[in-house]
């Protein structure tokens, strides 16, 4: 993952630019607008969150004001406007979910990694936090990891700690 | 066992790639439409099926086709709903997980039948997996002629593409999608004009759910006649349910309309029954927001008949004592559940999602969720209740779309079938922190499993 700070200016890379051409041919003529959801998601993917000056770049591809990509940004629960850990753990906190102990596991969660929803560990791999519905509650306890949006199912105490150690893992493998 | 329509293969490996799914008889409804119907045929078809909306509102998918503008010059949208997020609700995950080229194949079928030249798949953000395989699927059937250029030969054109969203429940209501589509907020459209006349890009568009799509593949292969005969008066075909909650086996499953609840709730075939030997105490039948009815009145209607898993049977006693099949969203809860703490969960799900363009809603979901949480956190008096009550009316009917019922149903009907719950809360609110109420009188008429 490529790192940005909070006023670093943001150059995006050829594979990126690659990336939002092709989809940019997707809608219609002046229709390039359509392009910013998944624009962004490219975007935080390559840098694991938004950052002002990347959604002004963002604006600045498409021909649109500043604005009408913050305001997109801050409607849509998926973007991150601030620095996350490597990995974000959301946890389904919706009704069903409930009903088959999501509660216990964000609170294991919690404990676990020793801090709250939405901070991040010291040592920058891990953040939290609880989501609405994400449309797996007949294999609830469940969470996701972005950006491939991976999905842990069925979770468990014993569980979700081997994931956690598994990531730990993979973070010293990878550096 | 029941007929599948769209789960036909599901079991079969490698029924996810374009070359197994070919083999198993699929794409043979895009041909049969491309070169031997009409477009205006395949309306007819869809019509005389009786196929009605999967997404929740059940709206005839055929009589909303037949709405569709058609002015001279002017291009023409299908727009699918894949933004998944009613509480309950995974039926559309499983199927484009397992079989992607079902919904490809509607999808070819529908906007040959529409005259729509360029479609789009509208997928909720977190399904990313999802996206990448209905690309992947789409990239197959292109090579393999079926998207394009002069598809098979016949002239007509296709393109097809997938639009992740951003993770915002609203963008299921079809105008919210249209705005996001088009890379906005996700703030639905004051209606008239409908979509069909002014939808994506200001052109005639039409929005179907997954499920919808996907069933226009049977009803091609066999016949509108022949669906219809499957399920029960006006609920024609088959359904996905999305089942779970406290169920021995929580998953999707594909019903005939007209199954009965006890069956579908108890039969191995279905969920075989509550979890850990315990007793079924309430059911939201489809989706978070749909009233929740207790035990007695999800197999019983007041009159004694048995609930059926159709449109008519689940909203017989209208909200007094019946509910919706809405997205086929099968919640159970158990005997240990608490209904208070449930009803504020689902608010606080409401309010998060309001978009906040109604007061009544963004205000009203707000207030809710504070009252729940207090109530809950045995703080709570007897007139906040009548408060919920008060709020949930308020916000009923008054908002742009539908989002604001869907919030105030959930608290209403949970008071109109709980209230006692409700009141043990406020009189025994120490205990009510330590353990739940349990069944109380609307017990399901089961003997309990030893």
């Amino acid at each position: 993952m490529l790192s940005v700070k909070d006023n670093e200016p943001v150059e995006f890379t050829d594979a990126m630019l690659d990336k939002f051409a092709e989809i940019v041919a997707r809608y219609p003529e002046g229709r390039q607008k359509s392009a910013l959801l998944p624009i962004l998601h490219e975007v935080q993917a390559a840098y694991g969150w938004l950052s002002v000056p990347a959604m002004d770049r963002v604006a600045a591809y498409l021909n649109i004001q500043p604005i009408e990509v913050y305001e997109v940004a801050t409607f849509y629960t998926m973007f991150f406007l601030r620095p996350q850990g490597k990995y974000t753990l959301e946890v389904c906190r919706t009704g069903p979910c409930c009903l088959v102990g999501a509660e216990r596991i964000m609170k294991h969660i919690e404990s676990r990694l020793g801090i709250k929803e939405g901070e991040v560990t010291a040592d920058g791999l891990f953040s939290w936090r609880g989501v609405e519905c994400l449309a797996a509650c007949g294999y609830g306890p469940v969470l996701q990891i972005g950006p491939s949006y991976t999905f842990y199912e069925n979770l468990t105490e014993e569980s979700v700690d081997k994931l956690i150690d598994e990531l730990k893992q993979q973070a010293s493998v990878n550096g | 066992m029941a007929r599948k329509l769209l789960l036909t293969h599901i079991g079969v490996p490698g029924i996810n790639t374009f070359d197994v799914y070919r083999q198993k008889g699929g794409y043979r409804a895009v041909e049969k439409a491309l070169k031997t119907l009409t477009p205006d045929d395949v309306v007819e078809e869809v019509k005389k099926s009786g196929l009605r909306g999967r997404g929740g509102a059940g709206f005839p998918t055929g009589m909303k086709w037949s709405f569709l503008a058609k002015p001279e010059g002017i291009p023409r949208y299908l727009v699918c709903n894949a933004d998944e997020s009613e509480p309950g609700t995974f039926k559309d995950r499983y199927l484009m997980t397992h079989i992607p080229h079902a919904l490809i194949e509607g999808m070819i079928i529908s906007s040959y039948a529409l005259g729509a030249n360029t479609s789009y798949i509208y997928v909720r953000g977190e399904m990313m997996p999802q996206v990448r395989i209905l690309e992947r699927a789409i990239a197959e059937a292109r090579q393999a002629g079926f998207l394009g250029k002069n598809i098979l030969g016949t002239g007509y054109d296709l393109e097809l593409f997938v639009q992740p969203g951003g993770g915002a429940y609203i963008c299921g209501e079809e105008t919210a999608l249209l705005e996001s589509l088009e890379g906005k907020r996700g703030n639905p459209r004051i209606k008239p004009p409908f979509p069909a006349v002014s939808g994506l890009y200001n052109c005639p568009t039409v929005v179907n759910n997954v499920e919808s799509i996907a069933a226009t593949v049977p009803i091609i292969n066999e016949g509108g006649e022949e669906y219809a005969k499957i399920g029960v008066g006006r609920s024609t075909g088959t359904k996905l349910i999305s089942a779970s909650g406290n169920l021995n086996k929580p998953g999707v499953y594909e019903i005939e309309l007209g199954l009965p609840v006890e069956e579908f709730i108890y039969s191995d075939e279905y969920c075989g029954g509550i979890a850990n030997g315990k007793r079924l105490k309430a059911v939201v039948a489809g989706g978070s927001s749909v009233p929740i009815l207790p035990a007695n009145l999800i197999l019983k209607t007041v009159n004694g008949e048995a609930r059926l898993m159709s449109y008519e049977s689940l909203s017989d006693g209208g909200f007094q004592s019946g509910t919706m099949l809405g997205s086929g969203g099968f919640i159970a809860f158990d005997e240990d559940q608490c209904i208070v703490r449930n009803t504020w969960n689902f608010t606080r799900f409401y309010h998060h999602e309001s978009c906040g363009q109604c007061s009544p809603c963004r205000e009203g979901t707000g207030w809710m969720e504070k009252v729940l949480h207090k109530i809950e956190h045995g703080h709570g008096s007897f007139s906040d209740i009548d408060l919920l009550v008060d709020v949930s009316k308020k916000i009923e009917g008054n908002t742009i779309c539908p989002l604001g019922d869907a919030a105030a149903w959930p608290v209403a009907s949970a008071i109109r079938h709980f209230r006692d719950e409700f009141e043990w809360h406020v009189t025994n609110g120490q205990e009510a922190q330590t353990r739940n109420y349990g069944l109380a009188h609307y017990a399901d008429p089961l003997e309990p499993v030893a």
